[in-house]
Parts: structure tokens; sequence; C-alpha cells
């Protein structure tokens, strides 16, 4: 026991439990119970520490020690590629795919809480040291509340509006609205089709959104969460029963065709619109100098 | 190159339309031609798209 002992302890504990907020396992079934979760929270204690004892070493004017900081990055950047991988193997077995952009989406968020694990430990044992337990108590809450912002992303139903439209047949082409979606011949599978299919429209509420939605793996991640949370009426072997998203290219909007075997329209727009809106498929050409006054720089 | 689509197999009803590559499957009537192509479709894992009334074909996405 020594003068660190206690603050170390305390920004372990703070680091770990704030890996363990940030470990939901909600409607993805992502991290599973139990060895997802175990691996993550090893590796969120692992990252805690490092945080925690960066602080006394400096102290002690052990600067070189700060160094195994990097050897913490390295390890956290093969967190995400483990995600990657184990998504990726998965994913050739959902009837419906997650879709790589949503998939490399995940692994950023896995590598960057355990950043934010060895940040959160960092500060309250700095704060222990250089003040007192309340000034650390304090650091870790706002800290906590720093986590929750970056925790949650915007959906779906803040950059579009969500409208029902009835899919309909005109010749072998299926639409909805005027958006068309695909061929089907048979019309035994167009029955089904009708049958079990609901569409919807997507209007972008700007300019952004547009690209945003366009973009084909935030379209895919769309599809793939509410064929999670409503279940799909498909199986391996019914090609023909596949959930699309097209676009219209006039003006943006997107149909999304989907196969639920739960049909109900409110509960469908609920599940559209919370759909995360994917980092690597946000773009602002708002933001382009080239779009701004004819290149005028701010 | 990596050919990501192809035409299975062709089903029609009329005859003088078609000539080549793929699986030519000649049907007498259009109630025939739908069974074979939904047997065709379970079996080859492909969708059955309908070019015109009398012609469909079996393409694996």
């Amino acid at each position: 026991m020594n003068e660190y002992t206690y603050p170390i302890l305390f920004g372990v504990i703070v680091g770990t439990l704030s890996r363990f907020i940030m470990l939901r396992t909600d409607y993805r079934q992502y991290p599973t119970y139990l060895h997802g979760k175990v691996i993550h929270i090893a590796l969120g204690f692992i990252a805690a520490g490092l945080g925690a004892v960066a602080v006394p070493s400096i102290m002690e004017k052990e600067f070189t020690a700060v160094t195994f900081l990097t050897i913490a990055a390295s390890q956290f950047r093969e967190v995400r590629n483990m995600e990657r991988n184990t998504l990726s193997e998965l994913d050739s077995y959902e009837l419906v795919p997650r879709g790589k952009t949503y998939i490399e989406g995940i692994a950023v968020a896995f590598e960057g809480r355990n950043y934010l694990v060895i940040f959160t430990s960092f500060l309250s044992t700095l704060f222990y040291l250089v003040w007192n337990i309340g000034a650390a108590i304090l650091a870790a809450l706002i800290c906590y509340i720093i986590m929750r912002k970056f925790m949650s992303g915007s959906t779906l139903k803040d950059i579009v509006d969500i409208e029902f439209k009835e899919p309909h047949f005109d010749g072998a082409g299926l639409y909805v609205d005027n958006i068309y979606i695909m061929n089907i011949g048979l019309p035994e599978r167009q029955q089904e089709v009708l049958k079990y299919g609901m569409g919807f429209i997507l209007t972008p509420k700007n300019f952004n959104v547009r690209s945003t939605i366009a973009n084909l793996g935030q379209r895919q991640a769309i599809l793939h969460d509410v064929s999670v949370s409503m279940g799909v009426f498909r199986d391996s072997g019914t090609p023909a029963l596949v959930p699309l998203i097209k676009r219209d290219l006039d003006d943006g909007r997107i149909g999304v065709f989907i196969l639920p075997q739960d049909k109900s329209i409110d509960q469908a727009k609920r599940v559209i619109g919370a759909v995360p809106v994917l980092e690597n498929a946000i773009r602002m050409p708002s933001e382009s100098k080239a779009n701004n006054n004819g290149g005028e720089s701010k | 190159m990596n050919i990501e689509k192809a035409v299975l197999s062709v089903i029609t009803t009329n005859k003088e339309k078609i000539d080549g590559g793929a699986p030519i499957f000649i049907c007498d009537s259009k109630n025939e031609m739908d069974k074979i192509a939904a047997n065709l479709e379970a079996i080859l894992d492909g969708i059955s798209h309908a070019l015109s009334d009398d012609l469909y074909i079996i393409v694996k996405h």
C-alpha cells in the first residue's frame, strides 16, 4: 500500500464500470451473453488499468512509462479487427446481412469505447491525486455524461419522413409508390409478395441526407434492423423473397420494400425510424467550400 | 473478372423467339411455364424474371 493505491484502484473501478455501462446488449444481440461480454469487460479492465497507472508514473517522473499507452492503442486496434472478422464471418449466414458499413461502424465503436475507458480512468485518477475523491467522482460523472453523448448517434427519424405505401405490380415489375424495386415473374410469387410485403417511402428532410440514405451500407442496415425487429418472410432457396431498397433518382427518396412476419404499419415505422444513421454513411455536401458562395472560405 | 449475375435457364412458350446458350425449356401453355419456372427457381436458387408474357428467365443474383 502506498499513496497511489486508492487513486489507481478508484480509476480502475470507474473505468471498468464505464465499460460495463457502455456494453449494452439490445435488439442487435451483440455482443452476446455471456462470453462476448466477458471478453469486452476484460479488455475494459485492462484499458482502465492503463489509464489509471499513467498518472502516477508521470508524477514519479517516469515519463517513458507513458509509451506503453501506444501498446494499448495497437491492442485496441486489434479489437476492431477481431470484431470486424467475427461479424463478417457471421454475416454470410444471416437471412438479411448487416452489410459491411454497419459492421465497420460496430467495430469502430468497440475500439472507440476502449479509449473512452482509458480517458475516464485517467481523469478520475488524476483528479483523485491532485485534489480528492470528491473531485474524482465529479470527473467520473462528467466522463459518463460525455460518454452518453458519444454513444448515441442520430436515428433515421431525425433525417427522413417515413410514409407507408402499399407495394403494387405493374406487369412483372414490383413498385413502391413510383419507385421500381424488382422484377418478379411467377404469378404465385407475386401474390406472396403482395400478401406479405410492405412498402415505405423515406423522404430526405434536406440535401445532405440524400447522399446519406443513398449509401448502400445505410440501406442494408435498414433492411437488417427491420428484419431483426419484425421477422422476415424468407428462407434459403427462396431468393425471390428478398427485402430491397431502391432509390428515386429524381428526388433522392428511397423506396423500402420489406417482408415482415409481423405486419404492423406503426411498428414498422417506429423500427425504421429507430435505425441508427451510420457514421460511415453520413455526408455533408453543404459543408463543402465549393458549395458555399463559389469557393469563398469561411 | 467475377461474374455476379448469370442467366441459368430460359423458359418459354414461344419457340421462335429463342436460341442459344442457356438451357431452354419449351412449354405448351402459360400454366406449364409457371410450374416449371417455380420448380426451377427453387432448384437453382435463382429468381424467375418475366421478360414478356411468354418468356421467363431464371437469374442467379
